[in-house]
């Protein structure tokens, strides 16, 4: 039928338009990067290879961490007061009470041992004319530090919400405007780039983009400031589904509608077919 | 004073004061419309129906935006797609009906074109359509300024550079259109201005006129046919419905605009709820930031071929400097257009595939379209910037060609075919 073809040429061009446009564009803004590694394989294996000690570990992490880090959970304050430690590093250090749930724990491991080369960060941090905010423990030994590691495990709790998950693995530096949560941070001074608002980074950036980049963000940014954070899978599945309740919070209602009105649209087009019919039978 | 009944009815007793039978008729039951006609004359009412879905959305997001630079991106982003019921839906609507505005008048405009819809009569309905094209785009531009995020920011930003370019008075003139020096608060709120009250009332004004234009030469049909109306409006008048060559608006011709409406619509909600991002580019959800340039910056879509001729020309030429070449070629392409009916020689009005030269002119015509379009996305380095080099010549040129083509063709064919019609 003629009116098919005529359907069929102009359905043509503009799918060729829209692939234009589209995935080529969007192909060659974002080139491909290898899916997130959440063994975090460019690491030395450190837990692995070693035994641990809880109890050495507990000793280990209040002779060494406790300096600058609160352990909320074992009633434990950081002795650097919080306007002291944002003065001094730009940030106010993490608590670790959940490190042992939310990072992969070699990724942890590697962290204590040596930060900048675990957070990706060596193109800014030299480490001899400029030190990052975080000491690195790599004259301890891969025990104890794994000692440590089980530590953490030990102590964190079993399950934390979407919002907990981000605020202990982003909250120190980025602000979620759209839920009130603010980064009491001046990560400026310090990174020499602002950490942006996350409120709608789910609709900017898109799931499949936050998959890799949180996973690891020179993939994308080659020469961010922005550290590799190093969560494991379902901690990271947590953040991303935090960052789309704030952003995209209407998706379940988006997707709940839809059918209803598409359906009733086709039911549309089935009826307006037979009055089409109808009319036209008289004059054609 | 007229003499007055007492009405039996109150259809009567409108009728007596406002004359709806007649108004009915000439408007709609005796308003005549060809009737060998495909689905492609239905694009027509379709923007109709899609402005009328556009004003609606808008007159809800208007109610919660505002125009100002510290609230506008929260404003939409959180009052409107989060806090606000069915916020994002008008949103989703207002942003998909947008893009899909264009694709329908680039159809629409295609169709007039391909059946030679624009001369022997009707060039105002063409010249109408052309001024909708441009109220359309400056209405499109100004909205995607509002949620002032990073691409409203700095595609208002490049769009009002590009009247810098004009001789004299261009610095003032771009210091003007921003109401700054630079793309500020005064220029949002102008825009603001425009977008929901001035350029909406051209539109409908132009619409209005763009009915009126297709009155007296009707519109045209699949083979170019000439037709009497007042002949075959008789036959269909008196029964002969079958054998007449006309239909009147209603219920006829609207019966199948509503059917393909409905397929469009379809299509159209499909594209609000699960595939927006192409209308709705996702780097516009990052506030704007005057001080962070976006690695990647393009107007939407439907702009995207002629942005290409303005940037295809990358290089001096022969002492002109390239963002003037690039400036004239743009202006160039605005209007070439509108200039149709004059450019084509031939006084054939029949669909391309029976012309034997306009058939080629129009599909290269489209080809080097859609290649613009696609390379005004792309970055442009390297083979990118000669491919757009390259075919804005060819754009230029096809156009700058198109009346000796015609020429050609109308003496090839006077000959041979019949100028107009073709048995029914
Ligand atoms: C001199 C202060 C200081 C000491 C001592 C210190 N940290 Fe940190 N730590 C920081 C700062 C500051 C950050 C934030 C780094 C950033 O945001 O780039 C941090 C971040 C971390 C993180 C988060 C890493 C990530 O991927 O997000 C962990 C885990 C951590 N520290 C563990 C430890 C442990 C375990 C110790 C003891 C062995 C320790 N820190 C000792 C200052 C310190
Ligand atoms: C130590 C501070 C710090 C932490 C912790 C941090 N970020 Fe960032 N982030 C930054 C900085 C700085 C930038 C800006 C990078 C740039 O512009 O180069 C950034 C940028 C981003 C961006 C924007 C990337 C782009 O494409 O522009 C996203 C998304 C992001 N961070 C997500 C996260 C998430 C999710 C987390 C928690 C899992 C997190 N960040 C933790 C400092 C941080
Ligand atoms: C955007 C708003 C527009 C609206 C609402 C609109 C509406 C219509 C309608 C209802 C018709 C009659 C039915 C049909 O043939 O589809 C029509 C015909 C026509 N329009 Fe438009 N139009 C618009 C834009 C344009 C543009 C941008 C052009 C091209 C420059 C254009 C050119 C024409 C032509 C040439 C015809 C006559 C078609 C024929 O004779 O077969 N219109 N328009």
């Amino acid at each position: 039928m003629k009116e098919l073809k005529i359907f069929g040429v102009i359905t043509f061009f503009t799918l060729v338009t829209y692939w234009g446009v589209e995935p080529l564009a969007h192909s060659i803004f974002h080139p491909h990067v290898e899916p997130a590694d959440f063994q975090f394989k460019d690491l030395e294996a450190i837990t692995t290879t070693t035994n641990s000690d809880v109890a050495k570990g507990k000793e280990l992490t209040s002779q060494n961490c406790i300096g600058c880090h609160s352990i909320n959970n074992e009633g434990i304050s950081a002795q650097v007061d919080k306007q002291t430690a944002i003065d001094n590093y730009g940030v106010f250090p993490p608590d670790l009470s959940t490190a042992g749930l939310i990072y992969e724990s070699n990724y942890l491991a590697n962290f204590i041992k040596h930060p900048v080369k675990a957070g990706k960060l060596e193109h800014k941090y030299d480490g001899v004319n400029k030190f990052y905010i975080m000491p690195d423990y790599s004259w301890m030994s891969n025990e104890d530090i794994h000692s440590m590691v089980a530590y953490f495990k030990s102590i964190a709790p079993t399950k934390l919400t979407n919002k907990e998950v981000f605020i202990d693995a982003c909250g120190r530096c980025h602000n979620m405007k759209y839920d009130k949560v603010k980064a009491d941070s001046d990560v400026t001074k310090v990174m020499g780039s602002t950490p942006p608002d996350l409120s709608m980074i789910i609709r900017s950036r898109g799931e499949h983009y936050l998959e890799t980049f949180i996973n690891d963000p020179q993939k994308h940014l080659k020469g961010t400031a922005m550290l590799r954070i190093g969560l494991n899978e379902s901690a990271q599945k947590q953040v991303i589904k935090y960052l789309e309740e704030i952003g995209d919070s209407k998706k379940a209602e988006r997707e709940a509608i839809a059918p209803y009105v598409l359906g009733f649209l086709g039911f549309m087009i089935f009826v307006s077919l037979l009055w089409k019919r109808e009319v036209w039978s008289e004059v054609k | 004073m007229a003499h007055f009944e007492k009405a039996r009815s109150l259809g009567e007793w409108f009728d007596q004061r406002l004359n709806t039978t007649g108004f009915i008729k000439v408007m709609m039951t005796e308003y005549w419309i060809p009737k060998d006609i495909n689905f492609l004359w239905a694009m027509g009412m379709i923007l109709a129906f899609t402005f009328k879905i556009l004003i609606i959305s808008g007159i809800f997001l208007l109610m919660y935006y505002k125009p100002d630079v510290d609230m506008a991106f929260d404003s939409v982003n959180y009052t409107i797609m989060q806090e606000v019921g069915y916020g994002w839906l008008f949103r989703h609507i207002h942003g998909v009906g947008a893009s899909l505005v264009f694709l329908i008048i680039y159809i629409h405009m295609f169709t007039g074109i391909y059946y030679g819809s624009y001369k022997k009569g009707r060039e105002m309905i063409w010249l109408s359509g052309m001024l909708l094209l441009i109220l359309f785009s400056a209405e499109a531009f100004s909205g995607y300024m509002l949620p002032w995020g990073q691409m409203s920011y700095w595609a208002a930003y490049v769009i009002t550079n590009i009247f810098g370019g004009i001789p004299v008075i261009g610095d003032e003139l771009v210091v003007w259109i921003r109401g700054n020096f630079y793309v500020a608060d005064s220029t949002l709120t102008r825009f603001f201005m425009l977008h929901v009250f001035l350029i909406p009332i051209a539109i409908l004004g132009g619409i209005a006129f763009h009915f009126y234009t297709l009155r007296i030469p009707h519109v045209n049909n699949q083979k170019g046919e000439e037709i009497d109306f007042e002949e075959e409006a008789n036959k269909y008048l008196t029964g002969r419905k079958k054998v007449s060559k006309v239909i009147p608006f209603w219920p006829v011709f609207m019966a199948k605009d509503v059917f393909v409406l409905s397929v469009f619509l379809f299509f159209f909600f499909y594209l609000t709820f699960y595939h927006f991002n192409f209308a709705m580019d996702p780097v516009n959800f990052d506030p704007a930031n005057g001080l962070k340039t976006p690695a990647h910056i393009y107007p939407e879509w439907y702009f995207l071929w002629s942005y290409e001729v303005l940037r295809g020309f990358f290089f001096d030429i022969g002492g002109l400097k390239a963002a003037d070449i690039g400036l004239v070629a743009f202006g160039f392409a605005q209007i070439i257009f509108a200039l149709m009916p004059w450019l084509d020689k031939s006084p054939t009005v029949a669909p391309a595939n029976q012309r034997p030269y306009f058939n080629a002119w129009f599909w290269i015509m489209i080809v080097i379209l859609i290649i613009l379009t696609i390379y005004g996305k792309l970055p442009p380095t390297g083979t990118n910037a000669w491919v757009g080099f390259y075919s804005s010549i060819a754009f230029i040129l096809l156009f700058l060609a198109l009346p000796i083509v015609t020429m050609k063709e109308a003496e090839k064919t006077a000959s041979s075919i019949k100028p107009t019609g073709g048995k029914h």
